[in-house]
């Protein structure tokens, strides 16, 4: 599905948003073609939320534009929500309702029209698999299912733009998997297009394009694959008996800084599968002996370090790089 | 497995990829879906307290508390001043009054659970205006109150007082404003608090002693001076004076009793007529709806 052929879902223009002296968005443009699925990636308080939340209308920027299934964020805010679903990243739900109360409530509140609320709850129930759990109180449910309510409710009023902002954080691995399910499906079934926040690398590979988000600014914005193929190195993994030895045959021989990693010589080359058998071919006898050698494709997370020069997981242990941000942000949502 | 779904759909029932999918629409905003928006918040309200039985229980154990044991206790130390009148007969608007108020305070306070627990945010980010929110928190708190007013309204035989039809429908009535009252000055201050400890301290603060002032459980006429000032202050004073009022204009006592313990709310010597005590009443709880509403709309 490209962007390119079907209309404009979503129009950023210069998107500031400033708290205090911080600013936590610093101008970011871009667009996101009608039935995408387009990914937000960067470390916390990278200023992800903040973009989503200014385009969701909860927050108003401090300067630039914006607007959303083709109105203005700022000037026609009840247009944009009628017409955006959101998945937040803490749970909204109301834990003393059943499923089926929830959606019902959410229904009016939107005004969907009365008889098509049950088949239309019906479809989503089911196509999240709470179907059979629909009259099941909230507050029992487990938080894959919290989660996967959430996305329901969403979708309950058939909107044209879905937001979920983390829609997988603190979930395990297989409901996490199970989720990416649900919203490749929605994709195919409702023409509807999709905006998400992710952290996770290995998930923002199912989008169909990403923006690198670092600093309040976008660093890079293309597909996954072809986002990968820019970083323009492979990564080889080498074993040995002797790792510095070979850390350091390889800048001495080959002129390429190699690290240690997890007891094993990793380093990042062109072309990869045409460096390993120079390799083999010109490494000295008197060094240790290659043990073991594997190739591996540059993943996101390799994008996201070639961007910014350093690891997403890094940029979030940092505390002091981001402290500020987050800082301002809470001063932000504290203040109301 | 099927519920009632009027659309003849062609859905094989367990296959996704044959289920046509229901498109839904929204529509533009109108009074029409403020309406609605108004009756499902009011109707969330009633669900939530339907299901929370221990709270209808608890919420009635102070004023039942204060009633029996604090007026059946005193009843032998009040002899002489109550002129044959029981104790409990004479506490009885007040308790009622308590009843209400206490359930729609708590009732007010679900908005800051709510935000605590983020459902606020579903409600805030809907195409519905803030106001609708507020009215229909304001009147699911005020339904619930008088609910459970009713509850001690129907034990009122108990105590000595009797279920002529124009009492129950008058008090029924005063109560309803009260709860409104409570609720919307609830609500103007819940919307402000972040966390619930803070608001159930700062509604011991106030409401204990808005309670107290207002002559719930003592004759308004006769106190201290400054006592007699504040007691005009407060109020809460004016929803419980003409409830007492309705309540012993139904009583068969001596002209003694009446003097000495329904008196009544005076502004220089003149007897304020319970008509314009319940208008005061009416009017305030707008006023701070007004305000909550303003509060609400001011938030991001």
């Amino acid at each position: 599905m490209t962007a390119t052929t079907t209309a404009t879902a979503i129009q950023v223009d210069d998107l500031v948003k400033t708290f205090d002296q911080v600013r936590a968005v610093r101008g970011v443009s871009f667009e996101v073609g009608a039935g995408e699925v387009f990914g937000f990636l960067g470390p916390n308080g990278a200023g992800k939320s903040t973009t989503i939340n200014m385009l969701c209308t909860l927050m108003k920027p401090t300067s630039g534009s914006a607007t959303v299934a083709g109105h203005d964020i700022v000037r026609e805010r009840d247009d944009v929500r009628r017409n955006i679903g959101l998945v937040f990243q803490d749970p909204t739900l109301d834990n003393y309702l059943t499923a089926t109360q929830n959606l019902k409530l959410h229904a009016e509140l939107y005004g969907v029209e009365s008889g098509l609320v049950e088949p239309r709850m019906r479809q989503v129930l089911k196509m999240v698999g709470l179907w059979d759990r629909r009259d099941g109180v909230v507050g029992q449910f487990s938080g894959g299912m919290r989660r996967r309510l959430e996305i329901a409710r969403g979708l309950m009023h058939s909107p044209r733009v879905l937001f979920l902002d983390e829609p997988t954080i603190g979930l395990d691995p297989q409901t996490r998997r199970s989720i990416w399910d649900y919203i490749r499906q929605l994709q195919q079934r409702e023409e509807i297009t999709i905006f998400m926040t992710t952290h996770y690398m290995d998930e923002a590979e199912w989008c169909d394009r990403i923006a690198i988000m670092d600093h309040g600014e976008i660093v890079a914005l293309d597909g996954p694959d072809k986002l990968k193929a820019g970083v323009g190195t492979d990564r080889v993994t080498i074993q040995t008996d002797d790792n510095q030895a070979a850390i350091e045959a390889i800048r001495n021989q080959f002129d390429i800084e190699a690290k240690l990693s997890e007891g094993s010589v990793v380093f990042n080359v062109a072309k990869g599968e045409e460096f390993v058998p120079r390799l083999f071919s010109e490494w000295d006898g008197a060094h240790a002996p290659i043990l073991s050698v594997s190739i591996s494709r540059p993943t996101l997370d390799d994008v996201f370090m070639s961007f910014t020069g350093t690891s997403i997981r890094d940029a979030e242990e940092d505390p002091g790089r981001n402290r500020n941000r987050m800082m301002a942000m809470m001063h932000g949502g504290g203040r109301r | 497995m099927s519920t009632t779904v009027s659309k003849p759909t062609p859905l094989g029932e367990q296959d996704h990829d044959e289920t046509e999918v229901v498109r839904v629409h929204v529509p533009k905003r109108s009074l029409a879906s403020e309406l609605r928006a108004i009756k499902i918040v009011w109707r969330r309200e009633l669900i939530r307290f339907a299901s929370d039985r221990l709270r209808i229980v608890t919420q009635l154990v102070q004023p039942f508390l204060f009633l029996f044991v604090l007026g059946g206790g005193l009843q032998t130390l009040a002899r002489s001043g109550t002129h044959g009148v029981n104790l409990k007969t004479f506490i009885y608007p007040g308790i009622l009054c308590m009843a209400v108020m206490f359930t729609a305070m708590f009732s007010a306070a679900s908005i800051v659970w709510d935000r605590e627990f983020g459902f606020l945010r579903e409600m805030m980010v809907a195409p519905v205006r803030r106001s609708s929110i507020v009215i229909g928190k304001t009147l699911g708190g005020a339904t619930v109150a008088c609910a459970q007013g009713i509850i001690v309204l129907a034990i009122a035989g108990l105590v000595g007082v009797p279920y002529a039809p124009g009492l129950i429908l008058g008090v029924f009535g005063l109560q309803l404003l009260l709860a409104f009252t409570i609720t919307a000055f609830g609500l103007m201050i819940a919307i402000r608090i972040k966390q619930m400890q803070s608001f159930f301290g700062v509604m011991q603060m106030i409401i204990m002693p808005m309670y107290f002032i207002s002559g719930a459980m003592f004759p308004a006429s006769g106190l201290p001076t400054w006592l007699t000032i504040l007691n005009r202050l407060d109020p809460l004073a004016y929803a419980v004076d003409p409830m007492r009022r309705l309540v012993f204009s139904h009583l068969s006592i001596s002209p003694l009793a009446h003097r000495a313990l329904d008196s009544g709310i005076t502004w220089w010597g003149w007897r304020v007529p319970g008509l314009l005590e319940a208008g005061m009443i009416l009017i305030l709880g707008l006023i701070m709806l007004g305000v909550a509403i303003w509060e609400f709309s001011a938030t991001e």
